[in-house]
């Protein structure tokens, strides 16, 4: 599904490397995880996956179903199924949450040739995955994110993965700022998801989320490299002993 | 205090270009009047402080440039609601195009042309015509609006009675690449009385407008104005409103295009516990220059004010704010709010605010603010990440920039009507 090989990144704006040589990949129907000290680059991963402006790509490659990526517009690769769940929501006030949603949902439907979904088809749709998720009707007609709880934005940003099915889905920190009830909302949510044909990133920096979300492989991630890779049990390990002796270990 | 020579001596040369039309001993009186004050202040040039930001000249000017004509090519806006039309072809009225006003009987509301009015001896209108636009010469002068009460050469007079469900629709076709219009319209609304009123066209190469209205206590006035799409016309609009107790004066202007507009709205309020909206919103692509001047008076207890105008410009685009809010002695409990914003599109763009608060009572409560800035890069990749494609989520963050203003629309479907017009504007000029 996802295949990243020997990726570098640096800032456009400054001469710092962040990423530096990156290999991934994730099999359709697998669970990744990735965790890492704060500052390694997860993030950033993600932006570059994503096509966030302000990062340069110096070396590697990165494949979506064989398709490269990091040449696509941002709004090519959604409709060619990626999608990422940002740590940090962003607000847009004057839009509201449910416009947002069905422009975004029809708008990929046209890119990939399909029909576009009524606005009575829409409702129905959106209501269906909303109840699951306990998003009330005041969130849905509410400008996209604005005034909403971290906890709101990030089951905003789950709600928005259940509606459009990716096909790659990349989760960065979405547990963090979650008490355990809203974690477990979040976790039905993803788990709901999983199939065969799609698969998941899944960045954190606790373990807690992997207790719901059972990862097929957990990478750590250090200094812009993912310096071990290992099974469910890894992240574990990681609770128990927290980075240190990884790090010196492979160090 | 004589004026300078220069001055006095670009108004004299407007002045000459111009014929006072035949009237009642009323009407000479008000126009007569209204060339007196007009001397004493002389036309606007550019040094003066109020013309800071806007250049007066092709105004001013004796004779008006010309401007090509512009075949929009899209249906009129307006024009599926049900509505009363009374049309003007480059300033003068057209019978024929316009709705038969009598035929219409309508209950509750006289319609007569300026021309008529001005022949009777007696006519509501006296109490109005050139009144509002004298009382609104203080403490800031607008000698283009006494120049329009001295010469003004058609107009409408509107009374209502009743509460009007028809919008009037005053509809300004521009045909002629040299036609200079100037229209006076006089709209009075007794007590319990409510009237919307829209406005549409680019109405000539140059247009000179004034709208007094009197809103009698309990009133409500709506005014809905898209000015034409015309990229040559240049239009000096004035709008004079006395609020009586418990009225409502609501105004919203779109504005498309145009080398220049300056749209002045001048509110008195005269009785407690009324309500005034001002709203504009303006979208200018290349050689624009458009100037909102709003001057609000509290001069009574309890009374609500906003402002809210916002200006969406690029390619050189030029957009001007000037706003006060004055709070005399006595006007307790006023709550006056204004903000004015810009979003520019690209580097070339530029926004000019002054705004100002004048407060003279202690219990009051106004709040003014003034921004300009780009488009938010965070959320349009944030838009984009979820598929929307880049043109496309830029006209979303525009139409929200402008949502504020768009909002004070009261009437649904006039407010679609003025955002589906947005939503074109914006889809034909995408950067
Ligand atoms: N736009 C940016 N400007 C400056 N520094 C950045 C930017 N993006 C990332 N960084 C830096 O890159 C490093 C990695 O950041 P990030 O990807 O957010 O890490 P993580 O998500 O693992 O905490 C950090 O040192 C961070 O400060
Ligand atoms: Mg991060």
């Amino acid at each position: 599904m996802l295949k990243i090989k020997d990726l570098h990144v640096k800032l456009e704006e400054e001469d710092k490397q962040i990423l530096k040589g990156v290999d991934l990949d994730v099999k359709a129907g697998e669970v990744h995880a990735i965790m890492g000290p704060n500052g390694s680059g997860k993030s950033t991963l993600s932006y570059v996956l994503s096509g966030r402006d302000g990062y340069e790509v110096t070396q590697g490659a990165a494949t979506l179903e064989g398709e490269d990526v990091l040449e696509m517009e941002p709004e090519e690769r959604a409709a060619a199924g990626l999608f990422l769940a940002f740590q940090y929501p962003v607000e847009i006030p004057g839009v509201g949450n449910m416009t947002f949603l069905r422009t975004a949902l029809n708008a990929q439907r046209k890119a990939r040739g399909e029909d576009e979904v009524s606005a009575a088809d829409f409702l129905k749709l959106i209501r269906a995955k909303a109840k699951e998720l306990k998003i009330d009707a005041d969130m849905l007609k509410r400008p996209v994110n604005v005034g909403f709880s971290g906890g709101e934005k990030k089951r905003n940003e789950i709600l928005q993965m259940a509606l459009l099915e990716p096909k790659m889905c990349i989760l960065d920190e979405t547990d963090s700022g979650l008490d355990v009830d809203a974690m477990k909302l979040v976790a039905g949510g993803v788990n709901a998801l999983r199939d065969a044909g799609r698969a998941f990133l899944v960045i954190t920096h606790y373990q807690r989320l992997l207790d719901h979300i059972v990862p097929d492989f957990v990478h750590i991630m250090a200094n812009g490299r993912i310096v071990k890779t290992g099974g469910a049990d890894l992240a574990l390990e990681v609770e128990r002993n927290g980075y240190a002796d990884i790090l010196n270990e492979v160090a | 205090m004589a004026l300078p020579q220069v001055k006095s001596d670009a108004t004299e040369a407007r002045v000459a270009a111009l014929a006072m039309p035949d009237g009642a001993a009323w009407a000479q009186t008000a126009r007569t009047e209204a060339l007196a004050r007009l001397r004493a202040m002389g036309l606007p040039a550019r040094r003066d402080e109020y013309w800071k930001y806007t250049r007066p000249d092709t105004l001013t000017d004796a004779a008006a440039p010309p401007a090509a004509t512009f075949d929009p090519r899209e249906t009129p806006v307006f024009d599926t609601l049900d509505r009363i039309k009374i049309v003007f072809v480059d300033g003068v009225f057209d019978a024929e195009a316009s709705d038969d006003i009598l035929a219409l009987k309508l209950k509750g509301i006289a319609i007569v042309r300026l021309s008529d009015a001005e022949r009777f001896d007696l006519h509501w209108s006296k109490d109005i015509y050139g009144v509002l636009e004298a009382r609104g010469q203080n403490p800031v002068e607008r000698p283009l609006a006494a120049l329009n009460t001295a010469f003004a050469t058609d107009g409408i007079m509107i009374h209502v009675k009743e509460k009007i469900d028809k919008p009037i629709n005053l509809i300004y076709l521009h045909k002629s690449d040299r036609s200079d219009a100037i229209l006076h319209h006089c709209i009075k609304l007794e007590q319990g009385a409510d009237l919307t009123v829209l406005e549409s066209g680019p109405a000539a190469a140059r247009f000179n407008k004034v709208m007094e209205v009197e809103v009698a206590d309990g009133a409500a006035f709506h005014h809905v104005r898209v000015q034409g799409r015309d990229h040559e016309r240049r239009a000096a609009t004035h709008m004079f409103a006395r609020l009586g107790a418990e009225s409502t004066f609501k105004s919203f202007t779109l504005t498309k295009n145009g080398v220049l507009t300056r749209n002045e709205c001048v509110v008195e309020f005269t009785g407690d516990n009324a309500v005034a909206h001002v709203a504009g919103a303006c979208v200018g692509d290349g050689d624009f220059h458009h100037d909102d001047t709003v001057f609000v008076t509290h001069d009574a207890v309890n009374c609500e004010s906003r402002q809210v105008f916002k200006k969406v410009l690029r390619n050189g685009a030029t957009g001007v704010f000037q706003g006060k809010i004055l709070v005399q002695p006595g006007a307790q409990k006023t709550d006056g709010y204004q903000i004015s914003q810009a979003l520019l599109l690209d580097d070339d763009a530029q926004f000019f605010a002054k705004p100002e608060l004048e407060i003279y009572a202690d219990d009051v409560q106004c709040s003014h603010g003034s921004t300009s800035g780009a488009i938010d890069e965070d959320a349009l990749f944030y838009l984009r990440s979820r598929g929307v494609p880049d043109g496309q989520a830029q006209d979303l963050l525009v139409l929200a920039f402008l949502a504020e203003a768009v909002d004070e629309i009261e009437d649904p479907a006039i407010a679609e009507d003025i955002v589906s017009r947005l939503e074109a504007w914006l889809a034909r000029h995408r950067g």
